[in-house]
């Protein structure tokens, strides 16, 4: 290290490395030079206690990796679980996956959204995008009785009915958020300062995104369009139009157009999901005591940070013989110090936000 | 000797008891107005923010700026191991000093100067504000950690900066008055007939001070120096309890400084709206502005007896009808002035200094409150700019932009003597100026565009150097 150079320790306790990330910035002047995050503050061995837990049992853990999108998490692991047991949810289940999903892509997207923002010195889009996303909270607490950590879904379906205003209530989110949307975007879409933050700021190639195994909005913004749920339908993906938001440069700002038209399509699929919820039961015939076949499966799904992929084998017995989970934080963190080199600071914040990492995720 | 002692300091104190008092006013009641602008601060950022803010201590959170600045006194006092505790114990001291030495220079109304008739008035003021910035660079060196002394080296660059581009933009005001004697400076803005606020004459001088006594402040968006989602907060990061609460009251007494110089220099200081045909026929009809104070007062005293029957408790309804009452009684003190002479015309010469001392007060302090609520308006509204888009933009847009300002000002001036102009008819020769300097500053903005779309962003580029 030379006499000029500067190493500073940002976080674990940090005011905007969303968590327990440790970044280790090795610093010219106020430029990046070098970067290592350094993670596992938040380390509880999730896949190995996977191992010693009966597969139902082991469902509520998944929601807290992800915990501003439990639901996606754990559709993730029951579909995987499914696809082990063979079995398919009933389809009035598979809607209602979706719909919950989708309003937890939502809620994902304005806590990222808030806390970017805030991050790059906005401070007032926080209080709105909480005041949407208490909306979502709402429906998923009347649902399941759970705000975070939901445990919404059950291996072979769900195991409690939608509640009597569900699609009502739902109906009347998604026609307001319209113009919440909007509300947000006149505060920061056209902002000088905003594009001058964001413009050109963590540029990530397509060649770069796909080497790195980035995935979710941060590969989109890049302009590749991959999106699981168009690649390989699950729940009832397959049913409904909706569009892939792909960016261009891969910038910051970007990755923030993505992410906001995400979030209106996801309004989108809500909407015709609840037009036509089909009736029926909610539950697939699947035994009390969970024993797949001896045999091995890996199921991804379009996780509100990217894919997220349960790699389960089974051994025969009611314990899952192993559990590893492809986390997308964890992945798309890898092309932090890619994208963060040459940068000031100021982006090493704005980064940070802009690839949305959850650390219980990173960590596991 | 010891006679003589007593007796030198009973002289001094014969002479110089007003000021004295007023300084001693100024440092008691201050800390107490700056809580309550941060609460101010508070309610309204929570008003954007669809929200309440304070509401538990007190009722709608009145006493909050008590209960705050108790509990910064009675926390512990941290000294970081590796500090050195001289620096660390003098600096937010220079740098609250600093503040409140500068409002010593200031005339809240024409009765009410500390400092009085300092000859180099707004010199005085604007130097001794720019001292504080010794007590952040120090605070930051002095409490040993990497966050710290990068808070100070970008206040210290920023601060630089933009004092530059404060300064030309003080210049062009100072052009009309030739004085920097700040009551000259607001006697000349009222003259009968033809006073004219300098902010008419000068609209891009007023502009580019307003944007760099922001950046001067460290408020958003250029609060970079205590960034917090970057730098925790920068150079107070290592700072706690009281010390820390010295730093803050500084930022605040440099916001009031920053406000009032603006306030003296482009709105009139003290002057009421259209103060300069106040004794003129035909403009009567505008007296009426007179008794906007009152009725403001009233209005505030009317809301709170609407708001007494909702306040959930008994003692919060009787502070709610007290606060009402002050109010109203501050309304009764300020129409006093104003009628008194329409009734009985023979008290008007007896009146007129009340009436200069406490609508002076009102309408300065009325001012410098609407210029602090801008700040805080931006600072909820837009997001942070980053290092070296705040230098380039004070280098290369503020500083030519007032500096072209300060030439066009001076022109128009010599064209304006030409044809001798005076007080309104300046503004034939001005709005030229402002326009000229306007596109100007277009054309800067442009060529800034022009160098940025050949610009590598990833080049290395020397923002300190400024």
């Amino acid at each position: 290290m030379g006499a000029d150079e500067l190493v500073i320790n940002m976080g674990p306790q940090h005011p905007s490395t969303h968590g327990v990330l440790r970044v280790k910035l090795k610093l010219d002047g106020e430029r990046v030079i070098g970067s290592e995050c350094i993670i596992g503050y938040l380390h509880r061995g999730v896949e190995k206690i996977a191992e010693n837990r009966t597969y139902q049992q082991f469902a509520p853990y998944v929601d807290r990796m992800d915990y501003v999108a439990a639901v996606s998490s754990g559709l993730g692991y029951c579909e995987a679980v499914e696809k082990l047991l063979v079995v398919e949810a009933p389809p009035r289940a598979r809607v209602i996956r979706t719909i919950l999903t989708e309003l937890q892509r939502i809620a994902s997207h304005l806590l990222w959204l808030g806390t970017h923002a805030l991050d790059i010195g906005a401070l007032t889009p926080l209080f709105y995008c909480f005041r949407e996303r208490e909306e979502i909270l709402k429906i998923f607490e009347k649902y399941c009785g759970a705000r975070l950590t939901t445990h919404a879904f059950r291996i072979g379906g769900l195991q409690y009915e939608a509640y009597d205003t569900f699609e009502k209530e739902v109906e009347r989110f998604c026609k307001d958020f319209e113009s919440r949307i909007v509300e947000y975007e006149t505060l920061l879409t056209q902002n000088r300062i905003w594009l001058a933050r964001t413009k050109g700021v963590g540029i990530l190639g397509p060649a770069d995104a796909i080497a790195f195994g980035v995935t979710g909005p941060v590969l989109r913004a890049s302009g590749v369009k991959w999106d699981i749920r168009k690649a390989a339908p699950y729940a009832a993906y397959d049913q409904y139009k909706f569009e892939i938001p792909v960016g261009t440069t891969g910038d910051t700002y970007d990755r923030y157009l993505v992410r906001m038209e995400e979030m209106r399509q996801s309004r989108l699929i809500c909407l015709q999901a609840i037009e036509n919820i089909p009736t029926g039961p909610i539950m697939a015939k699947v035994g009390k005591v969970l024993k797949p076949p001896p045999g091995e499966v890996y199921h991804a799904i379009e996780a509100p940070k990217g894919e997220i992929g349960y790699y389960v084998v089974s051994d025969g017995t009611v314990q899952p013989y192993r559990v590893h989970i492809r986390p997308p934080s964890f992945i798309n963190l890898q092309a932090f110090d890619r994208m963060v080199r040459g940068h000031l600071v100021a982006d090493v914040v704005a980064i940070i936000g802009t690839i949305d990492i959850v650390l219980g995720e990173v960590d596991r | 000797m010891m006679n003589a002692l007593v007796q030198a300091t009973i002289e001094f104190l014969k002479l110089y008891w007003a000021p004295l008092l007023c300084g001693v006013a100024v440092v008691a009641i201050l800390p107490l107005a700056v809580g309550y602008i941060v609460l101010v601060e508070r309610k309204l950022m929570a008003d954007m923010q669809a929200r309440l803010g304070p509401m538990r201590v007190g009722p709608h959170g009145l006493l909050q700026p008590i209960a705050d600045a108790l509990k910064l006194l009675i926390k512990e006092d941290i000294i970081p191991d590796n500090a050195d505790k001289m620096v660390f114990w003098l600096a937010p001291v220079l740098s609250v000093g600093a503040g409140l030495l500068a409002l010593a220079g200031l005339a809240i109304g024409p009765a009410f100067q500390i400092a009085q008739d300092i000859n180099i008035g707004i010199l005085f003021v604007v130097g001794i504000s720019a001292m504080g910035i010794f007590g952040i660079v120090l605070g930051g060196w002095a409490s040993n950690s990497h966050y710290s002394l990068m808070g100070a080296l970008r206040s210290s660059a920023q601060l630089v900066s933009y004092e530059t581009a404060a300064g030309m933009a003080l210049v062009s005001a100072l052009l009309f008055t030739g004085t920097l004697n700040i009551k000259s400076i607001v006697e000349a803005q009222s003259k009968n007939g033809e006073g004219i606020w300098f902010v008419m004459l000068a609209p891009v001088a007023f502009f580019t001070y307003l944007v760099a006594s922001i950046a001067e402040t460290n408020r958003a968006p250029f609060d970079l120096p205590e960034a917090e989602s970057e730098l925790v907060a920068g150079y107070m990061t290592e700072f706690s309890g009281f010390r820390w609460s010295l730093y803050f009251l500084a930022e605040y007494t440099n916001m009031i400084v920053v406000a009032s110089v603006a306030t003296t220099l482009f709105l009139g200081g003290w002057l009421r709206p259209f103060a300069s045909v106040h004794g003129l026929p035909g403009f009567h009809l505008l007296n009426f502005l007179d008794f906007v104070p009152t009725l403001l007062m009233v209005a505030i005293a009317a809301y709170c007896v609407v708001r007494t029957p909702k306040q959930p408790t008994r003692v919060q309804q009787l502070f709610m009808l007290a606060v009402a009452g002050l109010c109203f009684v501050v309304g009764l003190v300020l129409v006093a002035p104003v009628v008194l002479p329409l009734i009985k015309p023979s008290l008007r010469d007896a009146v007129a200094p009340f009436y200069a001392g406490i609508h002076g007060g009102f309408w300065f302090i009325f001012k410098v409150s609407l210029y602090i609520y801008f700040f805080m308006w931006l600072r909820f509204t837009i997001p942070r700019y980053r290092f070296d888009q705040l230098m380039r933009l004070g280098w290369h847009f503020l500083i030519p932009l007032s500096i072209i300002n300060v030439l066009l000002v001076g022109v128009a001036l010599i064209v304006g003597e030409f044809f001798h102009l005076h007080g309104w008819g300046l503004l034939l020769v001005t709005t030229p100026a402002a326009v000229i300097a306007l596109v100007a500053a277009l054309m800067i903005l442009a060529v800034e565009k022009q160098r940025d779309a050949g610009h590598d962003p990833n080049a290395a580029s020397d923002f300190y150097a400024g």
